[in-house]
C-alpha cells in the first residue's frame, strides 16, 4: 500500500533524525490514508446547499405574496431557516444531511444555526450560565468574532476612502 | 516472621521492558457490558449486556459511562463467584478528564482503588500492573477495569453530538462500554485456566502525528515499538502466538503497524488481529476506520478473546491495547499525539 508513490516506510524506519523521520512518516500516512472523494463532496454540497437557497427563495417569495417588502422577506425567510435547522438539529436530522451534504449544510445560515443549537442542546446540563452560556459559540464564536473584526476594518477602509475622496 | 520464598526466585524481569511472571495470576472472571450499536456489530452476540439506551437511564453522558463501569464491575466480580470485599485492588481508568466516570462509577463498590490514565491502552496498563501486585504477593484479586462513552468522547475531544458535519475515514468510532478483568492468585475456575504469562511496558512513542482525526497513525509506531521491544526481550518469533491483539489501531493504524514491522523483519500479517477492526462492522455501520476508546479493546477482549481462549481456538495471545495521549489543549496549542501501548502475554493451559 502506498509503497509505489515517494515515501517508502523504510524511509521511515531507517531515518536516525527525529524531526526527518517525522517529515517522513506524515508523508507516508498522507499516503496511506483513504481520501473523501472531492467530485463526490461537492456534488453532495452543491445538491444540498442548492435545494437550503431554493427552499429559502420559496419563503422569501411567500412572504412577499403575503403583502411583505422585499427586505422584511428576506428577515422573515432568514428566521424561518434558522427555525427549520434548530428543529431539525433538536430532532437528529441536521447532522444526517450534514453529512452527506457537508459545506453545503455548512455555509446558508441554516449551518450557523445548527453550530449554536448544537453546543446548547449538548451544554444544557452543566447549567444555564456554565454551559449553555458559555459553551453556545464554542464552534460559531470565531465566526462571530471575526466576522464583525473584519466588518470592522472594511468599515474603517471605506471611511477613510470617503475621508480622501475617492469614494 | 514467615520466610518470603520469592526472595530466593529468580528476578521476573526480562530484557529491557518485560516481565515474566513466577506464578503467572489467572484471569477468573471477566464482563463486558456495551452500548446498541455495539451490540449490533459483529461481536454484539458475545457482550454480558448490551444496553439500549445510551443515558443508561441516567441525566449525562458522564454519568451513564460510570453506570456503565459499575455495571461491568459488578458483572465480573459476580462472574468469579466472588464479593466486593474480596478484591484488593481495584485499577482502573478512563478517558474523560480527571478520570471522571471512573470515580463516581465506582465510588460505591468501597475497594482500595487506584486510578490510571493510558487513555484506549487502560486496560492492558491495569492488567499489567494488576498482575504485577499479584505476581510481586500484594494482592491476591485485582480487578482491572475501564471505560468509555461516545457521546462523552465526541463532547470532550471533538464536536457536541448534534453538530453537523463529516467525519474522514481515518476518523475511529469511540466505543460505548465497559469492560472488566478478574485477576487472582488462584484459579477458582473448573475449566481449564486461562493465566497472564508476562508483559512487555510500552514507551511513550511519538512520529510526529497531529490529526486527531487519525489516531491510527499516531499510535501504530507504539505498538511497533512495543512488539518489537517483546520479541527482542523474550527472543520470539512473531508466529509464536495464535493472535498479535492490538486495542484501537483501526484499519488506517493495523495497515501501518505491518508496513512498520515488516522493516523490522516482524511479520504478523498472518496472525494479526485489530478490535477496533473487530467490533464495528464498517460496512454497514459507517464507522470509518474502526472502533476506538478504552472500552473498545476492554470489550473486545473479555467478550471475544477470552472465550476463543477458553474454547481452545487459540491457546496463546499478545494482548496489546493502545492509547494516544493527547488532549482537546495539546492539540489546540500545536502538538502532537504522543502514542502507548502495554502488551500482555495471555494462555490458555
Amino acid at each position: 500500500m502506498g509503497n509505489d508513490k515517494n515515501v517508502d516506510v523504510s524511509k521511515v524506519v531507517r531515518e536516525k533524525d527525529t524531526k526527518t523521520r517525522n517529515e517522513n512518516y506524515n508523508q507516508y500516512v498522507n499516503q496511506i490514508t483513504p481520501k473523501n472523494s472531492l467530485p463526490k463532496n461537492m456534488i453532495g454540497a452543491f445538491l444540498v446547499g442548492g435545494i437550503i437557497c431554493t427552499i429559502g427563495q420559496f419563503f422569501t417569495n411567500y412572504y412577499m405574496s403575503m403583502g411583505a417588502d422585499k427586505e422584511a422577506a428576506k428577515s422573515y425567510n432568514t428566521i424561518t431557516l434558522v427555525f427549520l435547522s434548530i428543529l431539525l438539529t433538536g430532532i437528529g436530522i441536521y447532522q444526517k444531511i450534514a453529512k452527506f451534504g457537508g459545506a453545503g449544510t455548512l455555509v446558508p445560515i441554516t449551518g450557523f444555526a445548527n453550530s449554536v443549537a448544537a453546543p446548547a442542546v449538548e451544554y444544557k446540563k452543566e447549567g444555564h450560565v456554565f454551559g449553555i452560556g458559555v459553551n453556545i459559540f464554542t464552534i460559531a464564536g470565531p465566526v462571530i468574532l471575526y466576522g464583525i473584526f473584519s466588518s470592522w476594518v472594511l468599515g474603517l477602509i471605506y471611511y477613510i476612502l470617503k475621508q480622501l475622496d475617492v469614494m | 516472621m514467615p520466610e518470603n520464598k520469592n526472595l530466593n526466585n529468580k528476578s521476573k524481569m526480562i530484557g529491557k521492558q518485560s516481565l515474566l511472571f513466577n506464578s503467572p495470576p489467572y484471569i477468573i472472571g471477566a464482563s463486558s457490558i456495551t452500548g446498541k450499536k455495539e451490540g449490533e456489530g459483529p461481536l454484539g452476540h458475545l457482550f454480558d449486556a448490551v444496553i439500549e439506551d445510551p443515558l443508561i437511564g441516567k441525566e449525562t453522558w458522564e454519568e451513564a459511562e460510570s453506570e456503565f463501569m459499575k455495571q461491568a464491575a459488578e458483572k465480573a466480580i459476580q462472574k468469579a463467584g466472588l464479593t466486593n470485599k474480596d478484591i484488593r485492588y481495584l485499577l482502573a481508568g478512563d478517558l474523560l478528564g480527571q478520570l471522571i466516570a471512573t470515580s463516581f462509577g465506582i465510588a460505591e463498590l468501597n475497594i482500595p482503588f487506584f486510578g490510571l490514565f493510558g487513555a484506549c491502552s487502560t486496560i492492558g496498563e491495569a492488567m499489567s500492573i494488576g498482575s504485577i501486585l499479584i505476581d510481586g504477593g500484594f494482592a491476591d484479586k485485582v480487578l482491572a477495569i475501564t471505560s468509555s462513552h461516545f457521546a462523552g468522547a465526541e463532547k470532550q475531544f471533538r464536536y457536541p453530538l448534534d453538530y453537523g458535519n463529516q467525519r474522514p475515514y481515518s476518523a475511529s468510532w469511540t466505543v460505548t462500554g465497559s469492560g472488566a478483568v478478574v485477576l487472582s492468585k488462584n484459579n477458582s475456575n473448573d475449566g481449564g485456566a486461562i493465566r497472564v504469562k508476562g508483559i512487555t511496558t510500552g514507551k511513550i512513542v511519538d512520529f510526529g502525528i497531529k490529526d486527531p482525526m487519525n489516531m491510527g497513525a499516531a499510535m501504530a509506531p507504539a505498538a511497533c515499538d512495543t512488539i518489537k521491544s517483546h520479541m527482542e526481550d523474550f527472543g520470539l518469533e512473531a508466529q509464536h502466538y495464535d493472535k498479535i491483539i492490538t486495542g484501537d489501531l483501526g484499519y488506517v493504524g493495523s495497515d501501518i503497524l505491518i508496513d512498520l514491522l515488516k522493516e523490522h523483519n516482524i511479520d504478523i500479517s498472518s496472525n494479526h488481529m485489530d478490535c477496533g477492526k473487530e467490533i464495528f462492522d464498517q460496512e454497514s455501520q459507517d464507522t470509518h476506520a474502526g472502533g476506538s476508546g478504552c472500552a473498545c479493546s476492554a470489550v473486545t477482549f473479555t467478550g471475544y478473546v477470552l472465550k476463543q481462549l477458553q474454547e481452545g481456538t487459540w491457546k496463546r495471545v499478545l494482548f496489546l491495547p493502545t492509547g494516544s495521549l493527547h488532549s482537546k489543549v495539546s492539540y489546540n496549542e500545536g502538538n502532537t499525539m504522543p502514542g502507548i501501548a502495554h502488551a500482555v502475554i495471555v494462555e490458555a493451559e
